[in-house]
């Protein structure tokens, strides 16, 4: 979780973006991309860094996800190391950002 | 004061209330079997960890309250999954707790390593990998605090065997785990749900685990009976409205009554309580309810709209709901529909033939439960006898049932009914079970003869794999593969060599005799129920199919295919 991690190529105009805050130690990811895995919910991007005093990460997500991104949300907030879950389209600007040093 | 880390843990699972553990110790769990020699916690030694599994899920389901098992690290851990997972499946509050390797030997395969954090994680509420002695003061009251929390469910906490060691200094200890206090419904919500409910011509209750969860029966009842609302419950919801209430309709969808699914078929109110619209219970999602409004009460706002979309969907307590909405409830004896109901119960009724005979599946269910009052527990394994249970046991209470009904997992009931009855010494538990369920924890008869406690269990012995002999036969033409038991074990003889008394009916020309010796000798028995390969769980709905679509004892009018209606009528009934 003290790095950035980036997959596949950006979303262009699909997938919502979401903003994760989460408890940051070893095994936060495994959870939030296990329950993305097994539920069979599409991931389009992954940016995450720890925040503040590193006690803390925000995972920002692209998710191909728009009948299902309620039903996503609500899974995700009953994860115990997820502390919030919202939409972000402002935090698109991000992926852009990234896409960048990948192409 | 000055304590290790293993001490630590019994310590704080004592002021959990914890007072049996199940589990079975090894290498990277010795000081925690250490520490707990010095507690006041009595240890029940498994002879699988998914027997120690399941005997603390026994335990939580007869009472409600979290219980622990225990698991070395490796194989310990990966045999505690199936029980763990059943937990999470059926909201079950269960805390694992597993020894691992020392911290330094992480990652480097040392033996009996396992990724035990990793592999546990699609299968629990929550897991921890517990990094310090210290860390255990926050984790073992939080473990507690998330498997009672909202929607129970299961915990696993991994502790390596250096954290187990470590001394560590507490000053103070803290606060016991306990469960967040749950969402609150909103008055709004109540007000819509009664307009509906006063509104409906036809409604209808269907009631699921969450109403025994959340300690609801009494407050549903009560609701039922002010509007006259006919219940129908999943299999896990059974025994949250006594059998034999007139207004309950039994267990719908896979193996429901035909009345029972037809009836769901007219609602135009569905008020689903605590319920998942589980596959086995809704069949056909698109056929499910076609003509009613649902309101759904979930204390899981993930389950409201998952796989139905509500009408009104409200995430709370459902007994804080039931409470809040009775007085807005107007009373009705809703005349025309209880009369309808009583129609379609009169013209499609659960057959249950062979009930005078306790050599037949429902005959043995029946005369079992006439030698019980409903103190006892029930407990059952997966397949066919799970089913026939269902439809037969007058269930009269909640947490009366225990059963494996998410996961299905064969091998719940043995070691569930030990659990149950350690729990609750005084009672009487039945555990019904069959010859391909027992198996897969037939060593938990050592662990019953060990430790004394009153299990029945009844075994009805087909020789088969029986649901799946029977599935062969509906929906494969009747080419049976792998589904019957070449080589027949002497049950009797079985138990006898566990130290465990044994009836074989089969022996007998006075089979309910027996029986009731059997059911009226206190301490663990087995008694083997010889009963015939061909007889099936009816009504069935073949999987997939809506549940209008049910095969039925008699020739079945509306099956949904050639094949099956071909295959159905030459039936040997």
């Amino acid at each position: 979780m003290q790095s950035t991690a980036y997959e596949s190529p950006p979303a262009r105009s699909a997938g919502a973006v979401l903003r994760l805050l989460v408890r940051n130690h070893p095994g936060v990811m495994s959870h939030v991309c296990g329950l993305f895995a097994r539920r069979g919910f599409n991931v389009e991007g992954i940016v995450c860094l720890p925040v503040s005093d590193g006690t803390r990460s925000v995972i920002l997500l692209v998710v191909n996800e728009e009948e299902r991104l309620e039903q996503l949300i609500r899974q995700l907030r009953k994860l115990e190391d997820v502390l919030d879950v919202h939409r972000a389209p402002e935090a698109r600007a991000a992926f852009t950002a990234v896409a960048g040093w990948l192409h | 004061m000055k304590t290790t880390g293993a001490a630590l843990i019994t310590t704080l699972l004592e002021r959990q209330g914890i007072e049996t553990i199940a589990g079975i110790p090894g290498g990277a769990s010795l000081p925690l079997y250490d520490a707990l020699r010095a507690s006041n916690i009595r240890h029940v030694l498994a002879r699988h960890e998914q027997g120690a599994g399941f005997i603390a899920q026994g335990m939580a389901r007869a009472t409600g309250r979290p219980a622990v098992c225990f698991g070395t690290s490796g194989p310990g851990a990966t045999n505690l999954l199936t029980a763990i997972a059943d937990a999470k499946l059926d909201s079950v509050p269960l805390i694992a707790v597993t020894g691992q390797v020392p911290r330094a030997m992480i990652g480097t395969d040392a033996f009996q390593e396992i990724d035990t954090y990793g592999l546990t994680i699609p299968i629990t509420k929550h897991n921890y990998l517990v990094r310090s002695a210290g860390e255990l003061l926050e984790v073992i009251p939080d473990a507690f605090r998330v498997a009672m929390s909202g929607r129970p469910g299961p915990v696993a906490i991994d502790v390596p065997k250096d954290v187990q060691n470590a001394t560590i200094d507490v000053d103070t200890l803290p606060d016991r785990g306990r469960a967040d206090p749950p969402p609150r419904c909103a008055p709004d919500d109540i007000a819509r749900a009664a307009a509906l409910i006063n509104a409906a011509q036809r409604p209808m209750l269907f009631i699921g685990a969450g109403i025994i969860a959340a300690d609801a029966s009494l407050a549903l009842r009560r609701l039922a009976e002010t509007a006259s609302i006919p219940v129908v419950a999943t299999l896990l919801g059974l025994g949250a409205m006594p059998s034999e209430h007139p207004l309950f309709l039994g267990m719908v969808g896979m193996h429901a009554a035909r009345f029972t699914n037809l009836l769901l078929e007219e609602c135009d109110l569905l008020i689903a309580l605590g319920v998942r619209f589980d596959d086995r219970a809704t069949g056909k999602v698109e056929a499910f309810c076609p003509r009613a409004k649902i309101v759904h009460v979930d204390i899981d706002a993930s389950e409201l709209g998952k796989i139905k979309q509500p009408f009104l969907g409200i995430e709370a307590d459902v007994a804080d709901v039931l409470r809040t909405l009775q007085p807005h409830v107007v009373t009705n004896r809703r005349g025309e529909w209880r009369q309808h109901v009583a129609r379609l119960r009169a013209a499609h009724p659960l057959s249950t033939p062979g009930t005078d005979d306790p050599l037949q599946p429902y005959g043995a269910i029946r005369h079992t439960a006439a030698l019980v009052d409903d103190d006892a527990l029930i407990t059952s394994d997966v397949g066919q006898h799970q089913m026939w249970v269902a439809q037969a046991f007058p269930f009269a209470r909640p947490r009366q049932w225990l059963t494996s009904g998410g996961l299905g997992t064969m091998g719940f009931g043995l070691p569930a009914a030990i659990g149950a009855a350690l729990a609750a010494p005084e009672r009487t538990v039945i555990c019904f079970t069959g010859d391909g369920s027992l198996l897969m924890n037939l060593q938990e008869l050592a662990t019953a003869a060990e430790e004394e406690v009153n299990v029945k269990v009844i075994l009805l012995n087909n020789g088969h794999l029986g649901l799946v002999r029977q599935q062969q036969q509906l929906f494969y033409g009747g080419r049976y593969h792998a589904s019957r038991f070449h080589a027949e074990p002497d049950f009797a003889a079985i138990a006898r060599g566990f130290g465990i008394d044994a009836y074989d009916l089969e022996t007998t020309a006075a089979p309910a005799a027996m029986l009731a010796a059997a059911l009226h000798t206190r301490g663990p028995c087995l008694v083997n129920v010889p009963i015939a390969a061909e007889a099936n769980v009816y009504p069935m709905v073949p999987p997939g199919a809506a549940n209008r679509d049910m095969i039925d004892l008699r020739p079945a009018p509306s099956v949904t295919t050639g094949e099956t209606a071909a295959v159905a009528a030459s039936r040997e009934e």
